[in-house]
């Protein structure tokens, strides 16, 4: 049976790595240039949030074999908490028969909410991780998506998310002091700074033995097992940074739209990062990233069309899954004999 | 804690009713997985066209709630076996998720439509003549059309478990899902099985589509929540065995309605949290084999 990805071109180590470095020299380049370009700046700071999604989405699919239908509980579980302690800034809970505790921070720093936000997101990885790595293939994606519908229903439920109408009117403050965010000029660069060191970690990640071993996983589980690999550990472990750089982005996210809302732990943006991935190619690791801003393009270009985007995302799924399976930088690579 | 008999036993009867569905759209998803080696993320959408198929029939043919339960059935399972053709064949020999991604995109694009044209409101469909009123059973008010859907739900769930299990035709629809290479050099047509197949399992969910349509109203969302609670219903009860699914269902239904009755904030999440602890205890599901 084929395997989720035909992506993995067989390419040396070195050269391999070698191509992808230069692709990131071109690609910081062409970001850090955007201010200068007349590109709208919010566009694509939203578009980096999504591609960082999508790339820590692609870890865990593309690498480690595991579609996760529920991604977006760990983007907007981080998108929440940051929102929250940037704006607020109280812990509330509840010790059974002792009673009921408030820490009170006062609304905190665009760095600190951002670590509260990753915490967040960390805790539900691997709470979630333990959960969902007991099944595999068809079952992980179902059980994902289920757990994602819970963590929904609790934030619909819970008063600190405000229900329907979100968190709303963020102050986005000065980052470590120095960064005032509410320039729109400074705020690009932390976001894009932000996306790089995401990027970055995804990028070790994959070319580090413990992301051989995830390929290996990917390819044949059974014979890793045999090779005395305890996969469940890796997965897991897969599982838990892909769910924290998520949450990163959904951190990121909170910033450039200055709001936090039921929409990003809902599951058609669960939906939505899957498609993002399929449409730039599995398995690679540029894929996300141009996946996320053809997505977020067509998004804003055919906003006036209503419920058609939701129908245009379908189309382009199945074309995409009947034609089209390497994706965009799958087809490139392909077309080049280079792994990108 | 004193129990209100007639709020508890209203509760029930909508946790029945749920289940009812949970195991006619589950019992498809079941069929379906069986022989196509497919989840079908599809099964809301098509669940959801089976009740606007009987709308449609009402409003533009005349034809009234019988004729519907057998024709919207029929026509949505048509629309499944050209889906399954023009589609879902191709990508047989596919990794799992492709199937799962695939279908997830035929679910986008049937609610987008739908709702594109019927927004996001509720249509009414009224509840035929002569399931209309209720007896009083003294501990209760059983409106008849309710009791009618749990008791043919459960009739068409058996007579399903019949087919597959107690036929001829279920006997190469087993075969073929264990070994079809085999079961085509006995000269069946294995192809045209699982066609129908499909065609069965998307009927099953446009017929609960169709019962649905007097009680919940009709809305083109109205299955895609529905199908990310029937998923977690699947986990549970795993897809090995038919009677499992119908089982399973109903309890999960049942207990869901409990829930509304003793603590409703939890009536949302219950079979969820259900799921979380089948599968620390038992990760195959109730009658699964591993996978």
């Amino acid at each position: 049976m084929t395997t989720i990805t035909d992506n993995s071109i067989p390419t040396t180590q070195t050269r391999g790595t070698k191509d992808e470095m230069i692709a990131f020299v071109i690609m910081t380049v062409l970001l850090a240039a955007v201010p200068f370009s007349g590109l709208y700046p919010f566009f694509v700071m939203q578009a980096l949030c999504f591609a960082l999604f999508a790339c820590a989405f692609n870890l865990l699919i593309g690498y480690g074999g595991l579609l996760s239908f529920g991604h977006a509980m760990f983007m907007g579980t981080a998108g929440y908490v940051t929102a929250h302690m940037a704006k607020v800034g109280t812990i509330g809970f509840k010790v059974p028969l002792i009673g009921e505790f408030m820490i009170n921070m006062g609304p905190l720093s665009p760095e600190l909410s951002i670590v509260f936000g990753l915490v967040a997101a960390f805790v539900l990885a691997v709470v979630t991780g333990l959960i969902a790595i007991r099944r595999q293939g068809i079952y992980f994606a179902m059980i994902t998506l289920a757990l994602s519908q819970l963590i929904f229903f609790l934030y619909l439920q819970t008063p600190f998310t405000h229900g329907e109408d979100g968190i709303q009117g963020i102050p986005q403050g000065m980052l470590f002091g120095l960064f005032d965010l509410s320039k729109p000029t400074t705020l690009y660069y932390v976001i894009l700074v932000g996306f790089l060191i995401g990027f970055l970690i995804i990028f070790r990640t994959i070319n580090s033995p413990f992301g051989e071993v995830l390929k290996a996983i990917r390819e044949n589980e059974p014979r890793a097992i045999s090779l005395g690999y305890k996969t469940d550990q890796y997965k897991l472990m897969a599982f838990i940074l892909s769910g924290t750089l998520a949450g990163f982005a959904g951190a990121l996210k909170v910033f450039v739209a200055q709001n936090a809302s039921l929409t990003d732990v809902h599951w058609t943006m669960s939906g939505e990062v899957v498609l993002i991935t399929l449409v730039g190619g599995l398995a690679t690791l540029y894929g996300p990233v141009v996946g996320a801003f053809v997505i977020i393009a067509m998004q804003q270009y055919l906003a006036g069309f209503g419920q058609w985007v939701t129908v245009i995302q379908g189309v382009i799924f199945v074309v995409c899954v009947l034609t089209f399976r390497r994706g965009i930088i799958g087809e490139i690579g392909h077309l080049f004999k280079r792994s990108l | 804690m004193s129990i209100n008999l007639q709020a508890l036993s209203a509760q029930l009867l909508v946790g029945l009713i749920n289940g009812s569905f949970y195991a006619l759209l589950s019992l498809g998803l079941a069929v379906i997985f069986g022989m196509l080696n497919i989840i079908n993320f599809a099964h809301g959408a098509l669940y959801m066209m089976g009740a606007f198929v009987a709308y449609f029939l009402l409003n533009l043919a005349g034809i009234g709630y019988w004729p519907a339960l057998f024709l919207a059935p029929i026509i949505v399972g048509i629309f499944g076996m050209i889906l399954e053709r023009t589609m879902l064949q191709w990508i047989a020999n596919l990794d799992h998720l492709y199937g799962l991604l695939l279908t997830f995109g035929l679910a986008l694009i049937i609610q987008g439509v739908f709702q594109n044209y019927f927004g996001s409101s509720g249509l009414p469909y009224a509840i035929p003549d002569a399931l209309k009123g209720g007896v009083n059973l003294g501990f209760m008010f059983l409106p008849i059309y309710r009791g009618w859907v749990v008791i043919f739900s459960l009739v068409i769930c058996i007579a399903t478990w019949f087919l597959i299990e107690r036929t001829r035709l279920g006997a190469y629809l087993r075969a073929a899902t264990e070994n079809p290479t085999l079961v085509r050099a006995f000269g069946i047509n294995v192809p045209l099985m699982i066609t129908l197949t499909y065609g069965l399992g998307v009927g099953l969910a446009a017929l609960a589509g169709v019962l649905s349509a007097p009680i919940n109203q009709v809305r083109p969302l109205m299955g895609a929540d529905l199908i990310i609670v029937v998923f977690a219903v699947v986990v549970i009860g795993g897809m090995g065995s038919i009677m499992g699914s119908i089982i399973t269902g109903f309890t999960l239904g049942i207990i869901e309605g409990l829930t509304k009755y003793f603590y409703p904030e939890a009536s949302n999440t219950v079979v969820f949290v259900l799921m979380v602890l089948v599968l620390l205890v038992k990760p195959s599901g109730l009658t699964g084999r591993t996978t």
